[in-house]
């Protein structure tokens, strides 16, 4: 089945005439994503991928002549937000924003609108997802992943890849691998993941990457303790020799007045029957120990 | 971005916010003349209050009242110079001492899980928010903006009368209003009034007015959007960052200067805390958190080396990639370019994974680099050389 994407994706790629936007848009097609239309407005007319997608002006054109039902936004931030209600407007079910630096309260009318529309936006400041195997609609590298049964959410994107690589080499390939981006303000929550996970036939086992700031860990594991009693799950935290007050990278990534640690989210996802690892390394190791066989 | 009390006050000024006067003082001169001003003015008290980017200042004794203006001139002088909390203060805010009724908490924040602005008002006001919460949460009363309408007039009067601030109604609502105004006017993630106080007046025949007022106001900027308010940057303290921070943020590079004495270079946020953590794991201490991005090349990757070696404490130097849009090759061209213009020599180990990873696997051979294969690896002979290089003179 595979959650968000998958063989079933009609990708539309918001800004595909863009440097980034190429060359990811060229990817995902390479691993066999269905790559349906571009947007770029005022290109409207072009091909991209060497004749191969249409370009379109805007996304409403687009979903009317491709039946384009996933989006994948490169699009700088002063315009990223717009981009997102205009996925959403346009009947996009899924959206994935890849940006980083949209300022914060700028996401609040555009995951209100999100949410208005009833489409899912994952981001933004994400690398966006891979089912292995059937769909990679985002940035992570296609050489780390192998086919499985795992399911990985992260906040990271190189972490993730660190995280990933280490578990195809030991031989646990992956369901879908999911980043949710570092901002404070996104579309999907490690909850709304694990939800996703836990009604996915092909999901066995449970990665989740966090890091300091904000409470989304603890959220997320005060559910799993009910709802995910009985599936393998382990964590991993980054930041725990993260100063406070100070915005590491991620704007999301921040300790204030001492909530957000590493430690609050340790001690809440171990309350909740993960293990967690201390280095990224480890996962493999723990995913064996808490009973995954795959 | 933190603001300094007088800046993010001036900030609710121009919202028409009320705000007591004041002045700031860079010297006990400055201090004394201000003072002389407002006593002059009908003020049987002036406060002075230092003005450095942490809590808790007049706990340390850093707000003080002074009745004179000589004695302003001392407590100013004391003030000054003081450290609270490893800040050293540079300046102090001069303002009326208010005769204070009743204190009140309000504050407009960023409610990451709600998705919304977040207005929470207590009748607890002078004490810290989270010490409330703990210990008395019901008496924070709160309500979320619309997403698009921003705090609607009956929000702000359930706001108010909960608050018990019935009596002002019209003024708090106006208050309470304005936080909301003012974070979405300046890309505020916090506006925080602790205390927002009734304070009274007394006129020249004796009779006495009390009104609301700000008697204080912290304000946190959001860095992301910051290019869209130019004038904003100069607000910053120059002291609530190194001055390689600064730097590094004029480079593009995401840089925060620690204590500890090996350098990291890394290419993504979550890997650079992880990177730090397992530094300090081996029993290391990371020198600072830096972050090159996506895609850095060869420039970038020799400013960042720069940056990390300007500090002298820096004994050793663990680079970290795994590359994804980021190309393995080109980072080790950095590397190599780098190390032929450092100013001293540094031992380094580097680790690079990923998209051209074993391209670069050999050109860091050719050019003898130390190098490890995993990032548990790299961390642990990274705090051996540390330990090896020992302290620098």
């Amino acid at each position: 089945m595979s959650i968000l994407i998958g063989r079933e994706t009609r990708l539309l790629v918001q800004g595909i005439t863009g440097r980034e936007g190429a060359f990811h848009a060229g990817a995902s097609q390479a691993y066999g994503t269905n790559v349906v239309a571009g947007v770029t407005p005022g290109k409207g007319g072009q091909t991209a991928l060497d004749g191969s997608v249409p370009v379109y002006d805007t996304v409403a054109e687009a979903v009317a002549q491709t039946g384009a039902n996933t989006s994948l936004i490169f699009v700088p931030a002063a315009g990223a937000p717009d981009a997102v209600m205009e996925a959403a407007t346009a009947g996009i079910a899924t959206i994935f924003c890849i940006t980083e630096g949209i300022p914060a309260l700028d996401m609040i009318p555009a995951v209100e609108m999100v949410r208005a529309h009833g489409a899912r936006l994952i981001g933004p400041n994400c690398p966006g997802a891979t089912s292995p195997g059937r769909a990679k609609v985002g940035i992570i590298p296609a050489s780390i992943h192998r086919e499985g049964r795992v399911g990985v959410v992260s906040r990271s994107g190189t972490l993730t890849y660190e995280a990933v690589q280490a578990m195809t080499d030991a031989g646990l390939g992956q369901s879908t691998c999911v980043g949710i981006g570092g901002d404070p303000i996104i579309g999907t929550t490690f909850l709304d993941v694990l939800q996703l996970f836990a009604d996915d036939d092909e999901t066995d086992a449970i990665v989740l990457i966090g890091e300091i700031g904000g409470a989304a860990e603890e959220t997320a594991a005060a559910w799993a303790a009910d709802h995910l009693r009985d599936i393998p799950k382990v964590a991993f935290i980054a930041g725990r020799t993260a100063p406070e007050g100070k915005r590491m990278g991620h704007a999301g990534a921040i300790i204030s007045g001492g909530a957000g640690t590493a430690a609050s989210k340790v001690a809440a996802l171990e309350a909740a029957g993960f293990r967690v690892a201390e280095s990224p390394t480890e996962l493999p190791g723990l995913l064996r120990e808490a009973g995954y066989r795959g | 971005m933190k603001l300094q009390e007088a800046d993010a006050k001036s900030l609710l000024v121009a919202q028409g916010l009320p705000v007591p006067a004041w002045a700031v003082a860079h010297s006990p001169a400055e201090a004394r003349a201000a003072a002389e001003r407002f006593l002059a003015g009908g003020s049987d008290q002036v406060v002075i209050k230092a003005q450095v980017l942490v809590g808790g200042r007049g706990k340390a004794g850093g707000v003080k009242l002074a009745g004179s203006a000589e004695e302003a001139e001392a407590v100013a002088g004391a003030i000054l110079g003081m450290d609270i909390k490893g800040m050293t203060v540079r300046k102090v805010m001069v303002g009326p001492a208010a005769e204070i009724v009743k204190e009140f908490y309000l504050a407009a924040v960023l409610d990451r899980a709600e998705r919304r602005i977040l207005l929470m008002g207590s009748a607890e006001g002078g004490v810290e928010i989270e010490t409330v919460a703990a210990t008395n949460p019901t008496a924070i009363v709160r309500r979320h903006a619309d997403p698009n309408l921003g705090l609607l007039d009956f929000q702000a009067r359930e706001l108010t009368f909960a608050m018990g601030l019935g009596a002002h109604l019209k003024d708090a609502v106006r208050i309470a209003k304005g936080l909301v105004t003012t974070m979405r006017a300046y890309d505020a993630d916090l506006v925080e009034i602790n205390p927002l106080a009734i304070v009274r007046d007394v006129g020249p025949d004796g009779s006495t007015v009390e009104r609301l007022t700000c008697l204080d106001a912290k304000l946190t900027l959001d860095d992301s959007a910051l290019a869209r308010h130019p004038g904003l940057e100069e607000l910053r303290d120059p002291d609530e960052e190194a001055p390689e921070d600064k730097a590094a943020r004029e480079a593009g590079l995401t840089f925060i200067k620690l204590d500890g004495t090996i350098g990291c270079m890394v290419n993504g946020a979550g890997l650079a805390m992880t990177t730090m953590d397992l530094v300090k794991r081996a029993g290391g201490e990371p020198a600072n958190f830096l972050d090159i991005g996506g895609g850095a090349r060869a420039d970038k990757v020799s400013a960042a080396m720069a940056l990390i070696l300007s500090d002298p404490k820096v004994n050793a130097i663990l680079v970290n990639i795994f590359g994804g849009i980021t190309r393995g090759d080109e980072v080790a061209r950095g590397l190599i370019d780098a190390r032929a213009q450092q100013s001293r020599e540094v031992p380094m180990v580097v680790r690079i994974v990923g998209t051209n990873g074993a391209e670069a696997a050999v050109l860091l051979k050719e050019a003898s680099f130390q190098t490890a294969s995993s990032l548990d690896e790299a961390a642990s002979l990274a705090v051996a050389a540390s330990r090896g290089a020992g302290a620098v003179a």
